[in-house]
């Protein structure tokens, strides 16, 4: 007997109704799709719970992936057994002699949410706790603080039973907030943005601005890096590369330098806006962070913003730099945002930007020229990849057939 | 053909070929240029990478792409003296470990380093014990091989790993060469800095191996140039080498599991039917050896001459290891053991793969049971 099951629990707050069918479908969804390699795993709906049928998967392997899955609570390892007393006094035995870790001391938590089932939950702590003691050695009950707690839940279609549970990613499936635009530049704020707003169930399509010959192939393959990072938390994402050469040079032939960086922000978001109204999404969200550096200035984002009336999302506004280097460090983004290719925003980088930019500035710069044939021309020949989405991407997907 | 030389090399897997060539010629550019061809090596290098770090259960970045176990244990053992001289020159050893392992401590002698070698008992094993023992103030590395390669006897890594986790400022080394595909060591719980590996010892191909460093261990390269494998190995990555290996490594994984138990029924056989020849001496411990490697001794008849009398016959055994068999000496291994001269002088040793099936072993000990008995006869012994 061996640990054949993942149990997977949920936050329930403040779900019902619809809300609940939409949030389970998608957190089912996402679950199917961050073990899409264990092609064995099969994942289940019960009532408030998930479980995954391992068959012969890897349980470890599994279990990370699921670390990462948003609108997890908590997940645990769970065998389960017929509705049996014999079957679950056994069961249980293996699952907390099969657990990693201190196992020096128990209790057991019966739960019989089959009532049928003739064995009360006082009663079958006790039958199972025996059962455990009299087949260990050194092993002793703590109620109070036991090194494992053994639980066992009594359902219907069977019994399970876990020891011990993993912390899960917390907040809500991707996919239930609706979708965003995520303005990605490859540094290391954009990717931690993306990843807070897929933390509250937001769906991305990345945006990201692609300057060739300037920009070279590795700065495009590092921003489709990062975008794979992302899917790990939710599922596959779109990633949208605008050709920005043309505009870019415009921008730097008609545009007194020090508006130029002003100028260059207005069109990427008049660019994602559009691209957002495309693909149906309802807000931008970039990785902004107030005084940050001389464009993120209080007076540079009023200028920029003036642009569109879409919502823009900066869920690091208020976050200092070493706090977004940490989250980038934890979800795996960092050591390649660092990795030092120009990006389309450093390469025209003009000596004498302004760091206050006013509005009625930028609009007289931005009358002195007709830009919007540009715009036009960019947004359409966007350039649109799926990233995750092994099918699409043959290259990667005959790498990975050789190893 | 029977081949038992496993220990020495292993025949590459036909898989294992097909991805080096595909790789070869599909992405043949230097990961290192700025191209598409470049940027797809560098791909293809980065999931090979990763691919090895995952079956290994470390990190991508702790892995650095070697030639192989010369050049691990090399830039292990070297890289850490070296790196660290300024606050010790104290290093330990055991006296049982691979040449390129001596060898590189001997030069460090050679350079003003004192080295301990540990002694090891008639299993051919050190004490953990002992190890903690010589641990010094100025001592910067401990250097233990895992599985030895003539004998098969496998050292208490962990236990010695548990031990020097009360010394945080020197580094430890294994040399996992001949453990990697049949003993596969939990990199993790034993606690180690540094680990050796090569790949054509698991069906990969020849120059192509890795050194799996902790995150946090500094040392110092031995070769230097264009700062590939994160400045600590230089040299244009041998891509398709790279990725024929993490491709093996992850085959013999599957391997390991499905064939382990057999092995140890295979070794515990031809241990048994051993003790039935006349002379025969075996100095691979009963318990805690790898499942791999058998050696035996005949006291009084030259090693060379069994070899050639079976290579005849189309099966290939070895003396000791393979890197010294072609000099007569007696093993220092088996020396070290305390067996004696005469058994060091006589060793040979019979090495399985995953693929080696008992009537091989049958065919092995009924060619002893003939010649022995002959050569005993004419030598004298």
């Amino acid at each position: 007997m061996k640990y054949d099951h993942i149990l997977i629990r949920y936050g329930e707050l403040a779900l019902k109704g619809k809300n609940r069918k939409d949030f389970e479908n998608k957190l089912k969804e996402n679950i199917q799709f961050a073990i899409r390699e264990h092609r064995t795993c099969k994942v289940k709906r019960t009532y408030g719970r998930m479980f995954i049928e391992l068959h012969d998967e890897n349980p470890n392997d599994v279990l990370e992936k699921l670390k990462h899955i948003f609108g997890i609570s908590s997940f645990s390892l769970a065998m389960k057994t017929e509705n049996d007393v014999e079957a679950i006094k056994e069961g249980a035995l293996q699952a907390f002699l099969q657990r990693e870790g201190n196992n020096r001391t128990f209790k057991v938590s019966a739960r019989r949410s089959y009532k049928p089932f003739p064995i009360r939950s006082q009663d079958l702590n006790q039958h199972v706790g025996a059962h455990i003691l009299r087949n260990t050695e050194n092993v002793t009950v703590d109620v109070h603080n036991p090194d494992v707690e053994v639980v066992v839940e009594v359902r219907e279609q069977g019994t399970y039973i876990t020891c011990g549970r993993i912390d899960g990613a917390g907040g809500l499936p991707v996919g239930t907030a609706g979708k965003v635009a995520l303005m990605l530049s490859g540094g290391i704020d954009s990717p931690v943005a993306g990843y807070l707003a897929m933390k509250r169930g937001a769906e991305i399509e990345a945006v990201h601005f692609h300057s060739p010959p300037y920009t070279n192939e590795r700065a495009r393959k590092k921003v489709e890096d990062l975008t794979n990072i992302l899917t790990k938390f939710g599922g596959s994402i779109r990633l949208h590369i605008v050709p920005f050469t043309e505009l870019q040079k415009a921008i730097h032939a008609h545009i007194p330098s020090s508006y130029s960086m002003t100028i260059m922000r207005r069109m990427m978001l008049r660019i994602t806006e559009r691209i957002a109204q495309k693909q149906d999404a309802k807000a931008v969200v970039n990785g902004e962070s107030l005084g940050q550096v001389a464009s993120q200035t209080l007076e540079s984002m009023h200028t920029i913003n003036e642009v569109t009336n879409i919502p823009i999302l900066r869920p690091l506004v208020t976050m200092d730099k070493q706090e977004v280097v940490e989250v980038s460090e934890q979800i795996g983004t960092y050591d390649i945002s660092v990795l030092p290719y120009e990006d389309c925003c450093t390469i025209f980088l003009p000596s004498d930007s302004v760091t206050k930019p006013r509005r009625d500035k930028a609009v007289r710069f931005e009358e002195a020229f007709d830009f919007e044939p540009y715009i036009n021309e960019a947004v359409q020949y966007v350039e649109t990849l799926t990233i995750g989405n092994e099918q699409e991407n043959k290259t990667e997907q005959k790498m990975n057939d050789l190893l | 053909m029977v081949y038992l030389d496993n220990s020495a090399t292993t025949l590459p897997w036909q898989e294992v070929l097909d991805t080096y060539q595909q790789a070869a010629s599909a992405y043949f550019g230097n990961p290192s240029s700025l191209h598409r061809p470049g940027v797809e090596a560098e791909t293809l290098l980065g999931k090979a990478r990763e691919a090895a770090a995952s079956i290994l259960k470390v990190k991508s970045s702790e892995v650095i792409f070697t030639s192989g176990g010369t050049e691990g244990n090399n830039l292990a053992i070297k890289g850490t003296a070296v790196e660290h001289q300024n606050r010790g020159k104290h290093l330990i050893t055991s006296a049982v470990e691979h040449p390129s392992a001596l060898e590189a401590f001997a030069q460090l002698e050679a350079f003003g380093y004192e080295v301990t070698y540990l002694p090891v008992n008639k299993e051919g094993r050190i004490r953990p014990e002992d190890v903690e023992n010589a641990v010094r103030e100025d001592t910067t590395l401990v250097s233990i091989i895992h599985v030895n390669n003539e004998t098969g006897t496998i050292q208490p890594i962990e236990e010695i790993g548990k031990r020097l986790a009360a010394y945080p400022k020197l580094y430890f080394h294994t040399d996992h060469v001949q453990g990697a595909a049949h003993v596969p060591l939990d990199l993790g719980k034993a606690n180690v800095d540094l680990c050796t590996i090569s790949a054509h010892k698991f069906h990969g191909l020849k120059g192509t191996g890795m050194l799996y460093i902790k995150d946090g261990t500094v040392l110092s390269p031995l070769f230097h140039g264009g700062g590939q494998e994160q400045k600590i190995r230089a040299g244009t990555e041998n891509v398709p080498g790279i990725a024929a290996m993490a491709k093996a490594l992850r085959l013999a994984r599957e391997q390991h599991t499905k064939e382990a138990k057999r092995m140890y029924e295979l070794q515990k056989y031809l241990l048994q039917e051993l003790e039935k020849i006349d002379g025969a001496q075996v100095n691979t411990p009963q318990t805690g050896a790898a499942p791999h490697i058998v050696n035996v001794s005949f006291p009084g008849l030259k090693p060379e001459v069994i070899i050639q009398a079976l290579t005849k016959r189309d099966i290939h055994v070895s003396t000791k290891s393979a890197c010294s068999s072609k000099l007569n000496e007696p093993s220092h291994v088996i020396e070290a053991a305390g067996l004696g001269q005469e058994r060091a002088d006589s060793a040979i040793r019979i090495s399985f793969s995953f693929e080696t099936i008992k009537e091989e072993i049958e065919k092995l000990i009924d060619v002893f049971h003939e010649i022995i008995p002959e050569m005993k006869k004419v030598m004298g012994a």
